[in-house]
């Protein structure tokens, strides 16, 4: 499997760590009212479609970057790939 | 006053030389380096401060760029800068003078150790040592990518002249992927 890098272009899948679902960079509000059943869902509950298919995954062999990739689980076709730093700005975060 | 004898990272006294039919293995120990991280919107004040010390624009994606002292991309705002260690012995400090508030520097001369591979058919090594597509880099390319299950860098000079880095600790057998390599390629 190639995994096309947004920086560096293509790169062989062994080059690459999977962590899984790219939920888990949406770490719940330690201070919320519902966070300990927050923490529940974020710990133990996963999606697991047989389609698209958000992941995290770090290129070790490679820039030491953190990817969110979209990767069609049933095909392996990999439709996008974002730097995940991008994706958690994107969403306001600043760190 | 200690009397200590310096050691390469290989442990001799002078800097290893391996010949293998038209390919050379130098070790390179007289390099001082140091890390570079561009602190969260500080990205262009970090780049134009770094521009200012190697000369050159900040190198790009998969670049190196700079003479003495010259940089090159590891990562996302983040550089890996070289310089002889005799003249630049306390680069992190140079580097961090020069960078001041909007970069993260870090000491990075003893963690490493540098490998230069010279010769007609150093391709043909390069192939057989990490996964990059050798061929393709031009020169002033810089790529990071595992040689041996070691994190190295791997520096493009020219098509028959690359360097490697490789952490200090694992010399011995980053040298023997190395010569190894050389032994069945060539």
């Amino acid at each position: 499997m190639i995994i096309p890098h947004p920086l560096l272009g293509p790169r062989d899948s062994s080059e690459f760590v999977y962590l899984g679902d790219a939920s888990l960079i949406d770490r719940p509000d330690w201070q919320a009212e519902n966070a300990a059943e927050a923490f529940y869902d974020y710990a133990y509950l996963r999606g697991n479609p047989a389609g698209e298919h958000h992941e995290l995954w770090y290129h070790e062999g490679g820039d030491r970057s953190w990817l969110v990739v979209t990767r069609n689980t049933v095909t392996h076709e990999i439709s996008k790939v974002e730097l995940a730093r991008d994706v958690a700005r994107a969403q306001g975060r600043s760190k | 006053m200690h009397d200590l004898a310096a050691i390469t990272a290989l442990g001799g006294s002078e800097p290893r030389v391996d010949t293998v039919a038209d390919v050379t293995c130098t070790e390179v120990p007289d390099v001082a380096l140091a890390s570079v991280t561009a602190r969260s919107s500080q990205e262009t004040k970090a780049q134009k401060a770094l521009t200012k010390l190697i000369g050159v624009t900040t190198p790009d994606i998969g670049r190196f760029a700079g003479d003495p002292v010259s940089a090159f991309w590891t990562g996302p705002d983040q550089w890996m800068v070289e310089a002889p260690f005799e003249t630049h012995e306390d680069l992190a400090q140079q580097v961090k003078d020069a960078v001041g508030g909007t970069a993260s520097v870090t000491e990075q001369t003893d963690a490493w150790t540098r490998f230069d591979l010279n010769g007609a058919r150093v391709l043909a090594v390069l192939e057989l040592l990490c996964p990059l597509n050798a061929r393709k880099m031009a020169e002033g390319d810089a790529a990071r990518a595992a040689i041996h299950h070691l994190g190295c860098f791997v520096l493009c000079h020219s098509p028959d002249a690359f360097s490697v880095y490789g952490p200090r600790s694992s010399a011995g057998s980053l040298h023997h992927t190395i010569t190894t390599a050389m032994k069945a390629a060539l």
